[in-house]
Parts: structure tokens; C-alpha cells; sequence
């Protein structure tokens, strides 16, 4: 909150002016803005990249490039944030972030996610290379533009085709090492983009009121339960072969094409009892088991690598 | 002679400028670190 806001909401409050004192912003309220569990995953992710990729980059570099991942990020679910304050203020699962709260203005918000976003594509395009940098800034552009300006509110795809952007990361950190991409990066995309999709129709599921106040148009409530619970079975169905993929071409070893399998099973089991079930509990663990299935394939890639298994 | 106290919003405030020095100092330690990376060839 601005100085100025804060003197004027005060004076304007009278007693009531204390609650906006204790309500200033915190540094917890700016890495919020950040949304720190979205970014451990992207950071993961794009771990993974940068560690399978062939050469090696300094570690200082590495760093650097994984920070600016983050940052990236970061910034563009500030920027989220600050253009979809309206609804978030109106959904349970999102009515306790800063801006609804109070405690951050939007302007602040735009301006830090801004600032972030700008200056983390700059420190990789200087530090690491400048084709990370140009997939960071297309990572960033198509979160804040296609998907939470365009996509979000207009079409039950959003989720879709937006879930693009969380797939980038991978291939940034390939490229961080490499300064190009090459099949494996794209498979990794691959898996993301094809994972995102059942992943947040689970939660939009259980979530289906909260998405219908904020009027946000996801599969479930534009098209009804049933019919996103036959997309989940139909994306889970082309999602476990795809993850099977690195190993079939030989870019990952048996450990990762065993257990990939074994987690794909479970993955289709629990898309099954979704497709079969009328109530929320299936969708609620597969919203669970989805995050896991994702990190345990990106660990079992890096396993292999650190092991040498790799084909 | 006794100093003021300070109310809530003034250790906030104290928070954030600590929190801000913190973030400067490390990226003044990053960018330091990254150009000795650079000069000993480590970004080619």
C-alpha cells in the first residue's frame, strides 16, 4: 500500500484506520503475489531441463538461469494477480491472496510483476543466453496475455491451451545450457501441456461454485460434470503414453519407462473412477495424486541422469 | 532522554526496508558473482 493511500484511508476510517495500519504490506504479502507453490514446480521443471541438457553451464549461471525461471515466474502470477483481482476476490480458494485482502494495491502489484518480469528476462538474456531469455519473455507473454487476458474468461479451453505456459519451463533450461532446443525439451513441454489439463479440471470439479460466482467459464460449468469428467479420461489417455515417450525413443532408460508406467496406471485408474463417479472425492485425489505423478517423472528423469542410466 | 516508540506501521515499515536491503545486497552478490563467471570463461 502507497504512503499516500495509507494516510488518506486513515484519515477517511477515523478508529477504523488502525485495521488498515496492521493491513500494510509485509514482504510475506509480495512473495505471495509471487504464488511460491506454482513457482516450485516451474522451478522443478525447469531444473530437470537444465540438468538433462547435453554441456554444461556454470554453476553461478545455473543459478542464475533457475532464479530467473523463478522470477519470471513469479512476475507473471503478480501480473495475474493484479488483473484478476475482481475474481479473486470473489472465489474462496483465492479471496485471502494480498490484493483482496487489502494488504497490496493492484498498481503495486502490476508494478512489481512488471519489474520482475522485465528484469529477470534481461539478467538471462545478459548472464545466460538470449534464446532462454526469448522463451522466458514467450513463458511470461503468454500467461499474462493468451491466457489470463484472453483465454480465462472467454473460453472453457483456457486452461488448455494456457497450460502452455507452464510447460515452457523445461525447455528454458534446456536452452539455458544448450542456446537451442532439440526432441527431449519438447517432449517435456509435451507432458506438461497434456498433464495440465486433467490436473485442473480435478480441481475445477470440487471447485465448480467458486469458478460459477467469479463467472470464470472452466469445463465444468460451461459443459457439466460429466462431460469434464470424460476430458479428464480422454487427456489422461493421451497423457501416459506421451510420458512413456522419452524412453520408447531412447532419451531416457528403463528405470524412468518402469515407473512411468506404473505411475501412468495409477494416473488412468484414478481418471477411470473420476469418469465413473458422481461425487467430488476421486476428482480431489486425482487433483492430488496429479502434482505427485508430475514431480516423481521430472525426479525419475534426473535419477537417471545423476545415475548415468541415461540412453 | 527516552527514545520515541515505535507504533505497528513503523515496524513494518522497518521490516520491508530490511527485506528490500536484503534483496539489493543479493543481487548485488549475484551480479558480482555472475560477471567473475563470465571473465573466467564459464558462460561460453
Amino acid at each position: 500500500m502507497t504512503d499516500a493511500s495509507y494516510i488518506t484511508e486513515r484519515d477517511e476510517a477515523g478508529s477504523a484506520g488502525l485495521e488498515t495500519v496492521c493491513r500494510e504490506a509485509q514482504p510475506a504479502d509480495y512473495l505471495a503475489l509471487l504464488k511460491p507453490r506454482v513457482m516450485s514446480l516451474v522451478v522443478f521443471t525447469g531444473l530437470v531441463g537444465l540438468v538433462l541438457a547435453p554441456g554444461s553451464l556454470h554453476p553461478t549461471l545455473a543459478v542464475t538461469a533457475l532464479l530467473c525461471i523463478a522470477i519470471g515466474a513469479g512476475a507473471s502470477g503478480a501480473i495475474n494477480m493484479w488483473y484478476d483481482a475482481d475474481i479473486d476476490a470473489v472465489m474462496a480458494r483465492t479471496r485471502g491472496r494480498p490484493i483482496p485482502q487489502g494488504r497490496v494495491s493492484r498498481d503495486e502489484a502490476l508494478g512489481f510483476g512488471s519489474v520482475l518480469a522485465v528484469g529477470s528476462v534481461i539478467v538471462m538474456g545478459l548472464a545466460v543466453n538470449w534464446v532462454a531469455a526469448a522463451i522466458l519473455a514467450l513463458t511470461i507473454g503468454f500467461y499474462v496475455f493468451i491466457y489470463t487476458m484472453w483465454l480465462k474468461r472467454r473460453t472453457p479451453q483456457n486452461i488448455v491451451i494456457g497450460g502452455a505456459a507452464g510447460a515452457f519451463p523445461p525447455m528454458i533450461g534446456w536452452a539455458a545450457v544448450t542456446g537451442d532446443l532439440s526432441l527431449m525439451p519438447v517432449l517435456l513441454f509435451a507432458i506438461i501441456f497434456m498433464w495440465t489439463p486433467p490436473h485442473f479440471w480435478a480441481l475445477a470439479l470440487y471447485r465448480s461454485d467458486d469458478y460459477a460466482r467469479a463467472g470464470v467459464p472452466m469445463l465444468p460449468v460451461v459443459a457439466g460434470a460429466r462431460e469434464t469428467r470424460r476430458q479428464i479420461l480422454i487427456y489422461s489417455l493421451l497423457l501416459v503414453p506421451l510420458t512413456l515417450a522419452p524412453w520408447a525413443l531412447g532419451l531416457a532408460g528403463p528405470l524412468y519407462g518402469s515407473v512411468a508406467a506404473l505411475l501412468g496406471a495409477i494416473f488412468l485408474l484414478l481418471a477411470l473412477r473420476i469418469w465413473r463417479s458422481e461425487t467430488d472425492r476421486p476428482a480431489k485425489h486425482m487433483f492430488a495424486y496429479s502434482i505427485l505423478y508430475l514431480f516423481l517423472l521430472f525426479a525419475l528423469l534426473l535419477a537417471e541422469h545423476g545415475l548415468g542410466w541415461r540412453a | 532522554m527516552s527514545a520515541m516508540p515505535l507504533h505497528d506501521h513503523h515496524k513494518r515499515r522497518r521490516a520491508r526496508n530490511y527485506a528490500l536491503g536484503g534483496v539489493l545486497l543479493a543481487l548485488v552478490i549475484l551480479f558480482y558473482l555472475i560477471t567473475i563467471a563470465k571473465m573466467t570463461g564459464g558462460g561460453q
